[in-house]
């Protein structure tokens, strides 16, 4: 047809083609990354991976070695985090969205959590041994890890958790307070309600961050080989990444191979944990609904 | 004159040169409107005219925007509502505003309606307020089945017959629309205005319209604005049929706007 195909559309068409071309390449290239990993993975540390591997500790011989302490020690450290971390960067992303005034001054703490969220871990790792370590006298504790790793992720949550208020439409509040709600109320019932499943979100990146964060935790002094699980916050401990690292830096081949099977366990902690958050997400997105 | 005796009588509120700024921008200049119990004032204007400002500083929604400064008076049972002592949270519960858009809560239907009462402490026979909001709204036997349906899920018309509902379960003395109509269809604005007709038998209303045959047919008394002053106040009746001033008669004829 004359009147349809012209040499510019033509042009423009395997433009269009070529640039989609790209983009899917960009996507599947993650996933491509992704697969292969976690093969390589479970090709080496299926064979270790047995429930005597999941509840024993860690040994010089590597057929009873296992990570019971190092996960018990992440459980203890990621619970704890999230017990500091969550309700304070909700907290503060809160009062940033929704109740501080536009000023120069909060101004400035915006542009300071945005940069705190790029700051190398291994220097919250530094602060949180002069701080809590030396400083607060915790030592060399699962409080200590926790509240340097609750600082690594606070940023992540405030950021993510303002984000999420800030896409609340003004309407919403508007309506409530023109019933007569005060501030508290119109939040409370209104505003957190309907930024629940995005904080989740949000709250999801913090953890995983979190769950396989080990520079910081190395510099405050986490532990390369425990024989015991933690009884207390106050108790010396190791993470699953930490003992991963371990295990790998060793010469032995078998060694290696453990340190696959680790990386199995840290991944499903992973998942088990996200899952959970994608659960409260569901839940209450359906109760929006 | 006969509008300045009824002033004397029976202003619930009334705006006593009440001047809003945005910033350095006037919005509103001098405004002095009266409101008058139990009747419907309209307040039109061409986009941009300052009513919608207007209306949001009767009960001090405009205060939630930031760098607003407000000047003059609104008495409110001749108590200036910009008083310091005045507690906006307070006045909102007895000024309610339904909003140009339909902003529902994203919640049930009913939970939509009683969340007002709820807050506000007013929690007895709270199912039968919901009921009685949703019927002198119009709305009840549309939804009666379905209260425990999201708000959202209503047609437009419905979701802002929803929100006139709402501000009635509170109970107020006044509502103020702003543009209520706007985003509906005809069909839909016809029941909201078949409904400020029975509203107004119980409640003061005040209406921003730029629909000004809506203004016409629905409202007791309209002031109109042009470019942030209030030209001219009177009965209904007379701004459309022989208005006082040039601008208005220029308006309302439909010769700018």
């Amino acid at each position: 047809m004359s009147w349809n195909e012209t040499k510019q559309l033509k042009k423009r068409k395997i433009l269009g083609k070529i640039f989609s071309g790209l983009c899917t390449m960009a996507a599947f290239s993650s996933v491509v990354l992704l697969v292969v990993l976690l093969s390589k993975v479970f090709f080496d540390g299926w064979a270790y991976l047995d429930w005597q591997f999941v509840t024993s500790f860690p040994s010089r011989f590597f057929e009873k070695a296992g990570i019971q302490s190092a996960l018990m020690g992440s459980l203890w450290v990621i619970s704890l985090t999230c017990m500091i971390a969550v309700p304070i960067g909700v907290g503060a992303s809160i009062y940033l969205e929704e109740f501080a005034p536009k000023n120069r001054f909060t101004h400035l703490i915006h542009l300071n959590i945005s940069n705190l969220a790029g700051v190398p871990s291994i220097v919250y790792g530094i602060l949180g041994l002069v701080i809590f370590v030396r400083g607060f006298g915790f030592g060399r504790s699962i409080l200590s890890a926790s509240l340097t790793t609750a600082l690594l992720i606070l940023p992540i949550i405030i950021i993510a958790s303002k984000e999420a208020i800030k896409s609340i439409p003004n309407s919403t509040r508007y309506a409530a307070l023109a019933l007569g709600a005060s501030k508290w109320q119109t939040v409370r019932d209104h505003v957190i309600p309907s930024a629940l499943p995005s904080i989740m979100t949000g709250m999801i990146l913090a953890i995983s961050r979190a769950i396989g964060e080990s520079a910081p935790l190395l510099i405050i002094g986490a532990l390369g080989y425990v024989a015991f699980n933690p009884q207390g916050p106050m108790d010396a401990f190791t993470v699953l990444p930490i003992q991963i690292f371990n295990w790998a830096a060793r010469p032995q081949a078998e060694f290696h191979q453990l340190a696959a099977a680790g990386i199995i366990v840290l991944l499903v902690v992973l998942l088990l944990m996200n899952s959970i958050a994608i659960f409260i997400r569901y839940r209450y997105q359906r109760k929006l609904r | 004159m006969k509008v300045e005796q009824k002033k004397m009588q029976n202003a619930l509120m009334e705006s006593k040169d009440l001047s809003v700024f945005y910033g350095e921008y006037e919005a509103v200049k001098k405004a002095s409107i009266p409101i008058y119990e139990k009747t419907v004032t309209a307040v039109i204007g061409p986009s941009g005219c300052g009513k919608s400002t207007f209306v949001r500083s009767l009960n001090r929604m405009n205060e939630l925007i930031p760098g607003v400064e407000v000047k003059g008076e609104v008495l409110y049972h001749g108590d200036n509502i910009y008083d310091s002592k005045v507690d906006p949270v307070n006045l909102r519960r007895r000024i309610g505003m339904v909003f140009q858009k339909p902003n529902p809560f994203p919640k049930s239907i009913s939970q939509n309606v009683s969340w007002g009462p709820k807050i506000n402490g007013m929690t007895d026979a709270l199912d039968d307020r919901v009921e009685e909001a949703l019927k002198k709204a119009a709305l009840w036997d549309e939804v009666k089945d379905k209260l425990d349906q999201n708000g959202l899920s209503l047609s437009g018309g419905q979701q802002q017959r929803l929100c006139i509902a709402r501000a009635i379960a509170m109970e107020p003395e006044v509502i103020l629309m702003d543009e209520p109509c706007s985003a509906l269809d005809p069909i839909s604005t016809g029941r909201v205005e078949d409904l400020l007709f029975e509203l107004k038998k119980k409640y003061t209303i005040v209406i921003v319209t730029h629909n000004m045959q809506q203004a016409a047919r629905i409202s007791d008394h309209t002031a109109f604005m042009y470019q942030g002053d209030v030209i001219e106040f009177d009965e209904t009746k007379k701004i459309f049929t022989r208005p006082s001033k040039k601008q208005t008669e220029d308006y309302v004829t439909g010769k700018f706007g």
